[in-house]
Order: C-alpha cells, then structure tokens, then sequence
C-alpha cells in the first residue's frame, strides 16, 4: 500500500526536550500538509504503533493569506497549507520555525514580529475614525509599486531565513522595513517618514541587514524586500544626517 | 465613567473596528482572539467592499445600494439599518483610504470599483485581489497604535467560553481560557462586543477559516441569547473543492469578465447567460449556486461527470488579470496546480457565509443587556442573502455602531462591574472549569475528530442548497444522536498546556447546539427565501414567513424553541425577486 511518511519534531513544552515522532499514513492524492495533521489528529497513533497525541499547531484561513501555518517543511520555512503532499520528498520532515520560541511542537510565539510593528510605528496616524472626507489622490504607478509590499502575510518566512535575525542584533527584519518601506510611500503616511526612520536607526534598524538576500527568496508573495531594504536604508541615512544637521 | 471598560471578543474587521471606536471614546479595551487579530479569517476577503460612490457616471446612489442590499437579501433585512449601513458606506471607504489601504485607482488616481453580484452597477471597491487582509491590516495598525498608547490590552491566544451574566441576564464580562495553560480566567466589563464570525466549521468543509465555529455565538444561545435566522447559510457557486477545505473562487473573477460553463453535446454551455441574460454570470450567489446544483445533479451535466463546472477567465488578457485577479488565480495555480491563465477552473458550490447569528436591536445590543455583536456573528443586514462585497462593510459599520452603543451603554446604565457580587463570577468559572475537567477525565469510546466529520456531512447534504423536511428532521435526529455520543469523547490528549484538542471539542459540543438551531429553523420555514430552498415550497410566502426566525435554548429539553418576529419593511414595499426578467 502507498503511504505518506511524516517525521515531527515534537516538544511538550516551551522548555521541554524535543523529539522525532514518526507516522504513516494511507496515501491520497491532492493532499496538503494541513490534511496530513489533521488526519494525525483524528488518529494519533506512531508508525511504530505508539499511542501519542495530535500535533499542536497554528492554522486559520488554509489559503496562504494569514500566514498562521509557517513552519519547516524538509528544512524549508513554508505554509503548511500549500505544501503538498504529491510535491514533497518524503519522508516529510516537519519542524516548528527555529527563530522563535517554541510554545508547543510546531507552534511557535511570534510575538517579537507584532512588538516590532509598535516599534517603527508602522500606522498612519489618522485624525480619527470620523466621516473626514476622502483620502489623497494617488497615481496608479504609486499604488502599483506600493501594493506588493501591502500583500505582507506576516508569516515569518524572511525573518526565519535571515542570518541576521536573532537576539543578539535584535534585527526587526524584512517584513518590518517592508511596511516601514509601504507607509512611508502613502501620501499621508509621507508625513511621518522621519519617526519611522529614526526608529530604524539605533540597535536592530535597518543597517543589521548583512545582504544574504535570503528574505526576498524565502517570500511566499514574492515581495521585492530587498529593494525595500536598500531604499528604506538610503532613506535612513539622509534622514540621520538631516537629523544631526537640524541638531 | 474614566474607568469604562469594553471587552471585545474577536479581532476581525468587526472586532477590531468596534475596538477603534470605543477607545476613541475613552474606554478601556480589552480584546480577546484566539488567533493574534491580524490572522483573523477576513484576511480571506478577495473581492471588495462596496459603496455606492457614483463616480463612474452610473448614476449610482446609496438608496438603490439599499434596494439591491433588501432585494438581493429577498426582503428579510429589516430596512432601517441596512439603509443607514449603506448611507455611511461611501464614508467607510474613505475611512480605510486615509488608513492607507493601496485601492487600486483609476487614471486620475481616485478610487476604482468593479462590479459584483446582484447590482448592475460597479460598486465594489477593490486592494488586487487581497482587499479583505489589507482592510485588516489597517485597522491592526489603528488598533496597534492604540494599543502602544496603553488603550487597548490583547488577549490573543485566548479563548472566550462564556458570558458572566447576574441574576437578571446582565452582562458583566466573560470567562475564557488561555489557550497556552489552559487557565480559566473571568474578566469584568462594563459592556461586550461578541465579533467573533461565521460558522463555516459545523459544515465540516466550507470557504471559511479553521477558527469560525460560531462556538461563542452558540455559547451564548445557551446562556440565554436569541439567535436569529439561523437556517440562512449562503452557499457561494464558486469553491475549489479541497481535502483540508473548500477554497473560496471568488466573485470578483466573474466580476472582470469570467464566464461558468459545462460541456453539452460536446460544446460549451454558458448556462447562466442563457438562464439570466440581464445579469448574466453575476446573477446572486443562491441563484448561480442553485444553476449548478441543477446542472450537476439534475441534467447530469457535470464535468466528467462529476460534481464540478467551469469557471472560465481564460479569455481575458493575462495583464488584466495578473492587474486585478493577480491573488485568487495564484490561489488556484498554488493549491490545484494549473494555471488559470490558460485553462479553465474547475469548481464546486461550498459553504461559505452565516447569514443567521446572534439577535441584535438597532444598536447593536442582543437581548442580554449589556451584550452586543458586530460582523458575521450576528444577523442584521443580510437578510436570506447576502450580496457580494457587502460582509466587509456590514463588519465595519457593525462595529461602528457597537463600539458608539457599547460606549453609551456603559456611560449610561452599567451598574459598574466592581459593584457586581463576586460570586457572578465565581460561579461562572467553576461551571466552565468543570465543563474542562469533565472533558479531560472522559473515558468514553468517541473520538470527537470521528463526530465532527459526521456532523459536517449531515449539516452539507441536509442543510445547504436543497432543503426538505424529511431531510432536515433526519438531520436534526441525528444531531441529537451525536449531542450523546459527545457526551462520551475520549481525548487523546489529556495535558495541561497548548492542548488543542481540549478545546475543539469544547467548540464541537457549541457546533453541534448551534447546528440544531439551523436544521429546526430550516425544517419549519415552508417557503423559499434567499439561500433557503425548498422544492415542496418553491415560492416565497411573505404572508406567513417574512419574519425572523427567533431561536431560544430551552435547558430543560436541550433542544431550540423557535418563535417569529415581523420584519420592519417600513422603507421598500416587498417585490418578487426575479434576476431572469429585465426589471
Ligand atoms: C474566502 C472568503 C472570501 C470573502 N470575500 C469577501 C469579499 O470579497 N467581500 C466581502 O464583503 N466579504 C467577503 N467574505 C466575507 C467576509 O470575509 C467575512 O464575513 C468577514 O471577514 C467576517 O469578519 P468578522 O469581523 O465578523 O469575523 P472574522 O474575521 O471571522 O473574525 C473573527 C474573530 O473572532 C475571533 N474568535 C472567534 N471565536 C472566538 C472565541 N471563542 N474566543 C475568542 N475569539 C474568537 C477570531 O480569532 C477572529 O479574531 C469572504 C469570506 C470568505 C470565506
């Protein structure tokens, strides 16, 4: 019989040991990873016959757009939901992200992603949430080289693959300079440029980039980051010298 | 009133749009999701949001957005709030546009909007083909804002179980788990928002995400809230059939030109056009979902004989459509692996959005005072169909609306939570820890996994496009058969921190409530309305039926008790519903 084999790094606990857990199951055709880790739920019994539990996971939308479901497929950061079975070499090796921490097996906190929205205030600061008439007029050409960067789907894939993400730079990564890059092109979000960039400035700002362009290869949207890298740095330098200038 | 404070259950477009408003107004907010908000299943909206703008010299206007809204929702709506969610629609997009959401434009850069179903007008305002995640991500970065000014407090991560109600069904808070150490915790509020979506997930398979149970709203059913309309469930024409789900083709394929077809003595068959030459492709969802259904199952022209049709954008140049369906055709190219571009999609009609939901008044408040809801989760604006691309502003101006009434509400009438006896809240959370503990200690032989794929089956074949009562009191049989069996569910998984089993199957017990609620609504409607078909009564009966469907709980019994309500139809005299005539 044709079977799918599936290997999970599992861990109990955020500070518990991890370990492989093999399992086997009937193939199907057309089945995503996210089919495959329901069904182990619903039987969650290892190909050596050891009663275990079901896999904890992040999931929502299953369509590549919340980007819930990131984690290590064959040592690849992807979307469970479009990795599919009758694409992959199995065994299928599945592992939570490594750049965060671990909650439960493929579950992973990343929070760090969300604080470090805060941190280069990536919002339009609006006046309020009133009837204020309509927003600037925007040219086709700007919303069509800003609109990439808006398709972001905070999955975690260029930050998982970044060399330079980690705690000690304490990077806020592509994803981040992405919006940073997104906003400051608004003609509105323009007006706050400056707190944007001076954000990317001090420790983790945008000049921890070591160019392995990673991000831009490991996007599942095909964002151009590392020209929304290059532009956001330019930006931050003029920015501090300006900054230093005006005192 | 300085210390006000609103929980808001879900982080949604409506949930987060109520958490705008009320901090705006000064309060105090404290938002619960189980998935951090930006994950939130609107992220799933492709096609648009509507408002009639008029600015492609259609003649356009709010009041025919109401007309078609009331008409498209086959005259359950009760008019009043659907016309002022339509009035303050153009100003909603103008709203999200000064938050930055990238519309895409016309040539002299203002907004551009395309049609959709159900309206000859192009009404829909559109981000490519991502408008739903990008309208989110501008109200997470509002909210996040707010949140960095120490307003708003998340609790993502968090599951909401239950209301803490006194003696008199007022609302003071709510009880939820932390879905990290399974912790049982109550919260106090002055007043609360439940926007917490659809309930996709009691279909087993359906367009929606993996979170919408509708296991809060049911939650509150048997706690004492009306739910309303509950057998009204749309299914959209257009999924791609899928192991894990139905993935959702959306409208606004048809919307830029694309055509659904079937082979018939070896030639294309554009059914719709034929059957609906004025509105073509774009007739409502029912009516295309229901064409299918009679071209698969009835002529028997499915394709190869299967359950499926064309939808056919292939004749469209490929730089229009990467333009302006760019996002949903990657979806298909990604998941079914052939490219839209050049060969027609192959696709199925699937589960898609809860017209029915919790009761609400006109503000927004449900029958448990101090208790309100916004967005899917409840039932106001669509009446037996919602039109396209009128969810994402029904969630918007619901939430407006509730964080403006909650705000009041707690200004004007809130006993202030801390005046509230403690055992209110004691008492809740023992009921809701021994509900846990049951669950954990269970020895049963039921394999919760093995009753939901039961219950989605059941709930699809019975209660979705084609509807009979013998049908249907089968279905709600059996639903009383599975109630039992989930009262012997052996967990495989009995551990105290991330169990995710623990709580699906305290959201499979509210799935199997709620589904009743939607079997016995449709089992006693006789007439067809909206979404809601059915052959022995194929005619709408506004005489007997033009009214809303009111589900009670009733403990005792543990089973619905339904009773009516006219509908306000004070602003647009009822008229035959019928896309195939020019009008
Ligand atoms: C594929 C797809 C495409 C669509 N396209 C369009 C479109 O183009 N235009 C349109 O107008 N509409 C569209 N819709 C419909 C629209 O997307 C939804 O109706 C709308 O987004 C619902 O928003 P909401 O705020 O009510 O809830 P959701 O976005 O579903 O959010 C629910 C929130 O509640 C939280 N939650 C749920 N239960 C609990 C609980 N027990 N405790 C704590 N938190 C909880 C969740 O975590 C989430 O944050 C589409 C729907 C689908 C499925």
């Amino acid at each position: 019989m044709k079977t799918i084999e599936v290997q999970v790094k599992r861990q109990l606990t955020p500070d518990g040991e991890s370990y492989w857990e093999e399992f086997s199951l009937p193939y199907r055709p057309n089945m995503n990873l996210i089919a495959v880790l329901q069904e182990i739920a619903a039987a969650p019994t290892t190909k050596q016959g050891k009663a275990s539990t079901p896999i904890t996971y992040e999931s929502n939308c299953l369509e590549e757009v919340c980007g819930a479901c990131t984690m290590l497929v064959n040592g690849r950061s992807r979307q469970a939901c479009t990795a599919l079975v009758d694409k992959l070499e199995q065994p299928i090796r599945v592992e939570p992200m490594s750049k965060f921490p671990v909650i439960r097996d493929l579950q992973v906190n990343r929070q760090r992603l969300f604080n470090d929205l805060k941190r280069v205030k990536a919002w339009i600061p609006i006046d309020g949430s009133y009837d204020l008439g309509p927003g600037p007029r925007m040219s086709q050409k700007t919303q069509e080289a800003a609109y990439p960067f808006s398709h972001c789907i905070s999955c975690g894939n260029c930050l998982e693959v970044c060399p330079q993400y980690n705690d000690e730079t304490g990077f806020v990564g592509a994803a981040v300079i992405g919006q940073v890059r997104l906003l400051n092109s608004h003609p509105t979000g323009k007006m706050n440029a400056h707190e944007r960039l001076m954000a990317l400035t001090g420790p983790g700002g945008v000049h921890e980039c070591g160019y392995a362009q990673n991000c831009v290869k490991a996007c599942p949207k095909e964002i151009p980051l590392t020209e929304a890298i290059s532009q956001v740095g330019r930006d931050v330098v003029i920015e501090s010298v300006l900054d230093f200038l005006r005192g | 009133m300085a210390n006000s404070r609103i929980i808001i259950v879900g982080g949604g477009l409506a949930g987060l749009m109520a958490a705008i408003k009320s901090a705006e107004l000064g309060m105090a907010v404290d938002l619960f999701s189980i998935v951090p908000v930006k994950r939130s299943h609107s992220v799933c909206a492709q096609g648009g949001i509507n408002a009639a703008k008029n600015t492609k010299g259609e003649g356009d206007s709010t009041f025919k957005h109401f007309d078609d809204t009331i008409y498209g929702g086959d005259f359950l709506a009760n008019q009043p709030p659907v016309k002022a969610m339509c009035d303050a629609a153009p100003g909603i997009i103008d709203l999200l546009d000064r938050m930055g959401v990238m519309f895409n434009r016309t040539p002299e850069g203002l907004l551009d909007f395309r049609r959709f179903g159900g309206t000859l007008y192009n009404r829909t305002a559109f981000a490519g083909a991502t408008t739903g995640q990008q309208l989110l991500y501008a109200l997470d970065e509002q909210v996040r804002r707010f949140e960095a000014d120490g307003k708003v407090t998340k609790y993502e991560g968090w599951e909401f179980l239950s209301a803490v109600l006194d003696g008199n069904r007022r609302c003071h808070g709510i009880c939820a788990m932390d879905l990290r150490s399974m912790q049982l915790k109550t919260f106090a509020a002055d007043a609360v928002i439940i926007a917490t979506g659809g309930n996709g997930s009691i279909f087993g398979k359906s367009t929606n995400s993996v979170v919408c149970t509708g296991s809060a709203q049911s939650a509150l059913y048997q706690q004492g809230a009306v739910y309303a309309n509950g057998e009204f469930i749309q299914v959209h024409p257009t999924a791609i059939p899928g192991e894990d789900k139905l993935r959702l083709m959306s409208e606004s394929a048809r919307g830029e030109g694309g055509r659904v077809w079937t082979v018939r003595d070896g030639k294309p068959w554009y059914f719709l056009e034929e059957w609906y030459p004025k509105y073509g492709n774009l007739v409502p969802r029912d009516i295309a979902t229901r064409a299918i259904h009679k071209v698969v199952y009835e002529l028997g022209l499915g394709l190869d004989g299967k359950a499926a049709v064309y939808l056919d954008v292939s004749h469209i140049p490929v730089e229009t459509l990467n333009r302006k369906l760019g996002g949903i055709l990657e979806i298909y190219e990604k998941f079914v692996g052939v490219d839209p571009r050049k060969h027609p999609m192959k696709v199925f009609p699937g589960m898609h959005y809860t017209m029915g939901g919790l009761w609400i008044d006109y503000d927004q408040m449900t029958n448990l005072p101090g208790l309100f809801a916004a967005g899917e989760a409840e039932y106001q604006y669509h009446g037996a169909n919602r039109l396209g691309a009128n969810s994402l502003v029904s969630c918007i101006y619901g939430g407006m609306v509730a964080g403006r009434t909650a705000a009041a509400y707690s200004k004007n009438n809130a006993k202030s939570a801390e005046a509230v006896s403690s055992t209110v809240f004691e008492q809740e959370l023992k009921r809701q820890q021994e509900l846990n503990d049951a669950l954990l200690k269970g020895q049963g032989g039921e394999n919760p996994f093995h009753i939901w794929k039961e219950m989605g089956e059941l709930m699809t074949e019975h209660c979705t496009v084609v509807r009979n009562n013998k049908g249907l009191r089968k279905a709600d049989e059996q639903l009383v058969t599975l109630l039992e069996r989930s009262r012997r569910m052996n967990l495989s998984d009995r551990s105290s921190w991330a169990n995710q089993t623990l709580a699906f199957c305290r959201e499979l017990t509210n799935m199997l409530q709620l589904a009743r609620v939607i079997a016995r609504g449709a089992e006693a409607r006789n007439e067809s309305r909206g979404a809601h078909y059915k052959p022995d009564f194929p005619d709408r009966d506004d005489a007997n039926w033009m009214k809303t469907t009111k589900a009670v709980f009733a403990p005792d019994a543990d089973e619905p008790v339904l009773s009516y309500e006219a509908v306000d139809a004070s602003l647009i005299q009822p008229r035959p519903r019928k896309y195939d005539i020019a009008a």
